[in-house]
C-alpha cells in the first residue's frame, strides 16, 4: 500500500523491514526502521527517539538565574549552547541588556563550539561512514604523501615518513585486537569508495584532529573560567578582564587574551589546511552519491545567531542568517518570529506525550510535557521488547515541532541555504567556490554530502568570525570599556510579578530555543525545542514526515543488514538526542543491532 | 626518582539523574575535604565523553569515580585497575557517557598517551531512574569509603593528600554552585508538578 505525504513523499510499507537500534556514534539513543523494496531502495522510514525527556518538569519552581546550570547538564555535547540559550531567555523575559564585551565573548564561546563541534563531528563521528581505516593499512605512504601535497600544498605534515609512522601505529592498534573507535564498522562493504591512500590520509587527520581539538576548547575554558563545564551568568559573562596587569585572581589578563588569539590563528590554519582539503578529497570520490536530500530542497529553517552588536536580535544584526524557506522557493526567505503563537508549534499525535483536551499544536510558551507511553495497534512485540514500531500510532519520545504547519530541516545546511537564498556575500562565495572545485551543480547541495559540506564551510566561516570578535573585543577594551556584566536587574525584587521570554541560538546541529515563563520570581514553565526535535521529529497529524525520515527515503542500500547508507545520512545531521529526549532505555550494547524481517 | 606523576582524579556522571551523579559528587567531596599537591588535578567530567581525551592523555595516573551497574548488591563498591578499566566500563547496562568513556581511553591509547596506571572506583547504584532526583542515602554513604580507597591507592604511589582543617563551602565546588547538592535537593519541584518516575524500559535486547 502506498501513501503520499502532504510534504511530497510516497511511502510504501510492503517491502521488508530493517531495524537499526541503537544508531551509534551519536549522543543519546535513537532507533530507526525502514522498509526496503526488492531493488534495495528505502520506501518508508521511521525515526524514533527512545529516551524519555523530562528536563522541563524539573525546572519548575526553580530560580530562573540557575536554569543555565541545569540545561548545561542535559547532554555532554552542547553544554555551552544550552546555557547561552537559557540566559538569553531569562534576559529577554526580564528585559536585561548585556555589555558589548559580554556579547563579543559569548559569540566567541558559541563560535568556538561551532568550530570544535563541526571538526569533531567530521573526523570522529562521521568520517568513518566514508573512510575505511582497515583499508588504510594497504596504502603506500609515498603515494599518500603525493596525494596530501596535491590536495593541500601548504600543509607541512605530508612526508612519506609521517604517513608511514601513522600507518604503523594504526597497524599495531588493529593487530592488538582492540579496534577501539574503529570497531563495529562494515569494512568490507562496497559502499566504501576511497583508495587506500585517501583512507590513510583521512585516518591520519582523524588523529591530528583529536589532538588539535583540545586547543580550541581552551578558548571556552579561559572565558568560562573552567573546563569542561564553563560558567555563565544572566546579564553578561562571569569573567572579569584586566588588561593592565595580573589583577584580581581569575581575571583574564593580556597574556590570556594573546593566548586566545594564537589559538584562533591555529584554528583557522587547521580548517584551511586540513579540514576543507579533506572534505574536497573525500567528496570527490562520492560525487555520485547524491542521496539524503530529504527536506533540504523543500523546507529549511534557521533562527539566526551571532549578534554583531549587543542586545539586537533582529535579523539584520545577526551574522548567522535567519529565515525560513518553504516548498523549495529560494526566491522568498520568510521572517521568523519565535513569539508568534501561530509559527512554532509542537504536535504529539505520534509522540509519547498527551495534551489536555483535544488540543493540537501548542506554542512552547503554552507547552505541556506529559508523558504517555502507548503503542500503536500494529506494533510487533511487547511493551518491553518492541520488534517493530507502528508508525500509525505513537512511536517516539520526540515531539513534532512545525513551522506554520510545515516539517522543517535545521542545521548547517539549512543555515547555508537560507544565507545563499538571501545573497549573503560570504556564504555565496564559499558555496560557489566549493561547487566549482568539485564541478557539481547547486542541486548537489540538497543531499547528505551537501549537509556534510555545509558543516565544513561553516566551520571555516566560524573560525574567521572568531578573529572578528577577538579584534572587536580588543578594540573595545583599548577604548577603556572593560565591563562584562550588567547586574542592574539581578535582584528578584526588581522583577515583575509575571514575565515571559524566549532565547535562541544556532547550535552546531541547528536552531535551538528555550521559552520561559516566570511567576513570583520562580520558573513557571520552561520548554526547549532543540535541533534534533526538529530534525528527528516523527509524523504530525497531517501525516508530514520529519527531516530524518525524509532524508532516508529513496536511498539505495547496498547490503541491507549493513546499514552504512542509513548511518551516513543520519550522521550527516549530527544528531544529538540527549536533550531532544532523555535517558530512558540503556542496555549499553556496543553493537548496533540490525534486524531484517 | 623522576618527576612526580601527573594524576587526574575524575568524577563522571549526570547530576540530573539520581545516583548517576555519584562520581561527580564524590570527586567534589574529595576536593572539599582534601588538599592535593600541584601535580594532582581533580575534575568534574560530567558526561563529556570524547571531550575529556586531552585530560586523560595528560595523566600518568587516572582515578575515576563512577556509578556503574555491575548487577551487584546496591551500594557495593568495586575497584578495577589498568586494562580492565575500559573493559568494565563497556561491560553492560551503561549509561550513554560510559560507552563513550571506553572509547575515550581507546582514543588516548591511539594517540600514544594512555595513562600508565588507571583505577576505577565504581559504585553499584541504588536508583538511576529518578530524573531530577539526587543521591540515595546509601550511595551518599559510600562516598567516604570510596574516597578512602582513592587516598590509599595514591598513598601507595607516594602521593599524599592533606586533610583540610574544615571542608570547603558550597560555593567552592568543582561543579557549579547552582548545582550544589543542598540547593539542588532543596528546590526540587513536588511529585505533582514533576513526575518522579520515568516510563518502563521498552527497548531491551532481543533474546538469543
Amino acid at each position: 500500500m502506498t501513501v503520499q505525504t502532504p510534504n511530497g513523499f510516497i511511502l510504501d510499507t510492503s517491502g521488508k523491514r530493517v531495524v537499526v537500534d541503537p544508531v551509534t556514534r551519536i549522543e543519546g539513543h535513537m532507533r530507526c526502521e525502514v522498509n526496503i523494496n526488492d531493488q534495495n531502495i528505502i520506501t518508508n522510514a521511521v525515526s524514533s527517539g527512545t529516551m524519555w525527556r523530562g528536563l522541563e518538569v524539573i525546572l519548575k519552581g526553580r530560580d530562573p538565574r540557575d536554569a543555565w546550570a541545569f540545561v548545561q547538564r542535559i547532554c555532554g555535547v552542547c553544554t555551552g549552547t544550552h546555557a547561552l540559550t537559557s540566559v538569553r531567555a531569562v534576559e529577554d523575559a526580564l528585559n536585561i541588556s548585556i555589555p558589548e564585551n559580554a556579547n563579543s565573548i559569548r559569540n566567541m564561546m558559541q563560535l568556538t563550539l561551532q568550530v570544535h563541534d563541526h571538526l569533531v563531528h567530521f573526523y570522529h563521528l562521521h568520517a568513518l561512514d566514508w573512510v575505511n581505516p582497515v583499508n588504510a593499512l594497504k596504502a603506500d605512504p609515498k603515494a599518500t604523501s603525493e596525494l596530501q601535497q596535491s590536495v593541500s600544498p601548504s600543509n607541512p605534515r605530508s612526508s612519506p615518513g609521517y604517513f608511514r609512522d601513522v600507518q604503523n601505529r594504526l597497524k599495531k592498534f588493529v593487530d592488538s585486537g582492540q579496534l577501539g573507535p574503529f570497531k563495529n564498522g562494515y569494512w568490507t562493504n562496497p559502499a566504501y569508495k576511497l583508495p587506500p591512500e585517501a583512507d590513510l590520509m583521512a585516518v591520519t587527520h582523524y588523529l591530528e584532529a583529536l589532538d588539535f581539538q583540545k586547543d580550541i576548547m581552551k578558548i571556552r575554558t579561559i572565558f568560562g573560567g573552567k573546563d569542561p563545564h564553563p560558567n555563565w551568568i544572566v546579564g553578561g559573562v562571569p569573567c572579569a578582564i584586566n588588561v593592565d596587569g595580573v589583577g584580581a585572581v581569575g581575571a583574564v589578563n593580556m597574556e590570556r587574551l594573546n593566548y586566545v588569539s594564537s589559538i584562533i590563528d591555529a584554528s583557522i590554519e587547521f580548517v584551511n589546511q586540513v579540514y576543507i582539503p579533506d572534505l574536497v578529497a573525500v567528496g570527490s570520490f562520492y560525487k555520485d552519491w547524491l542521496y539524503g536530500g530529504g527536506l533540504s530542497g523543500k523546507n529549511v529553517l534557521s533562527y539566526g545567531d551571532i549578534p554583531d552588536n549587543a542586545n539586537d536580535y533582529s535579523a539584520k544584526n545577526l551574522m548567522m542568517p535567519r529565515g525560513a524557506i518553504i516548498n523549495g522557493n529560494l526566491k522568498e526567505v520568510m521572517e521568523v518570529d519565535l513569539r508568534d503563537p501561530e509559527q512554532v508549534q509542537e504536535f504529539v499525535p505520534h509522540s509519547w506525550y498527551s495534551y489536555p483536551g483535544d488540543q493540537k499544536g501548542l506554542h512552547p510558551w503554552d507547552g505541556v510535557t506529559d508523558p504517555t507511553f502507548v503503542l500503536g495497534p500494529n506494533t510487533v512485540g511487547t511493551r518491553t521488547d518492541i520488534r517493530q514500531l507502528d508508525e500509525s500510532g505513537k512511536y517516539s519520545w520526540i515531539k513534532a515541532p512545525r513551522w506554520k504547519g510545515n516539517a522543517m530541516e535545521v542545521g548547517p545546511l539549512a543555515r547555508y541555504i537560507v544565507g545563499y537564498a538571501q545573497g549573503n556575500a560570504e556564504i555565496t562565495e564559499q558555496v560557489n567556490g566549493l561547487l566549482g572545485t568539485l564541478n557539481v551543480p547547486v542541486d548537489a547541495l540538497f543531499s547528505t554530502l551537501g549537509r556534510t559540506a555545509a558543516r565544513a564551510l561553516e566551520c571555516q566561516w566560524a573560525a574567521g568570525k572568531l578573529r572578528y570578535f577577538m579584534d572587536k573585543l580588543m578594540t573595545n577594551l583599548k577604548n577603556g570599556d572593560s565591563s562584562t556584566a550588567n547586574t542592574t536587574n539581578w535582584d528578584p525584587s526588581t522583577w515583575p510579578k509575571e514575565a515571559k521570554g524566549v532565547g535562541f541560538t544556532e547550535a552546531p546541529r541547528g536552531a535551538l530555543a528555550h521559552w520561559i515563563k516566570i511567576k513570583d520570581m520562580k520558573i513557571e514553565n520552561y520548554q526547549c525545542v532543540v535541533p534534533t526535535t526538529w530534525n528527528g521529529s516523527p509524523r504530525d497529524d497531517a501525516g508530514n514526515i520529519g527531516a530524518f525520515e525524509a532524508a532516508l527515503m529513496n536511498t539505495k542500500v547496498e547490503v541491507p543488514d549493513e546499514p552504512v547508507e542509513i548511518l551516513r545520512t543520519l550522521h550527516s545531521f549530527d544528531p544529538c538526542l540527549a536533550c531532544s529526549t532523555h535517558v530512558m532505555s540503556e542496555d549499553g550494547r556496543e553493537l548496533t543491532k540490525v534486524r531484517v524481517r | 626518582m623522576g618527576e612526580a606523576p601527573r594524576v587526574l582524579i575524575l568524577g563522571i556522571g549526570n547530576l540530573l539523574w539520581a545516583d548517576e551523579g555519584w562520581g561527580v559528587r564524590a570527586v567534589d567531596q574529595l576536593h572539599r575535604s582534601y588538599r592535593f599537591p600541584d601535580h594532582v588535578k581533580l575534575m568534574d567530567g560530567g558526561t563529556q565523553g570524547l571531550y575529556l581525551v586531552q585530560h586523560i592523555c595528560a595523566a600518568d595516573v587516572l582515578v575515576v569515580f563512577d556509578a556503574v551497574d555491575y548487577g551487584l548488591e546496591p551500594g557495593t563498591l568495586m575497584q578495577v585497575e589498568n586494562d580492565e578499566v575500559p573493559q568494565f566500563m563497556g561491560a553492560k547496562k551503561m549509561s550513554l557517557h560510559q560507552t563513550g568513556f571506553q572509547e575515550v581511553i581507546a582514543s588516548a591509547d591511539l594517540l600514544g598517551h594512555k595513562p600508565a596506571e588507571m583505577l576505577l572506583i565504581g559504585l553499584q547504584p541504588v536508583e538511576l531512574e529518578d530524573y531530577g532526583g539526587s543521591l540515595r542515602p546509601l550511595s551518599r554513604a559510600r562516598i567516604d569509603p570510596a574516597i578512602d580507597i582513592a587516598l590509599g591507592y595514591l598513598a601507595d604511589r607516594g602521593i599524599l593528600a592533606e586533610r583540610r582543617a574544615a571542608p570547603l563551602g558550597d560555593a567552592e565546588t568543582l561543579a557549579s554552585p547552582e548545582m550544589a547538592i543542598a540547593l539542588y535537593e532543596g528546590n526540587r519541584p513536588s511529585p505533582e508538578e514533576a513526575c518522579r518516575t520515568a516510563d518502563i524500559r521498552f527497548l531491551v535486547p532481543e533474546p538469543r
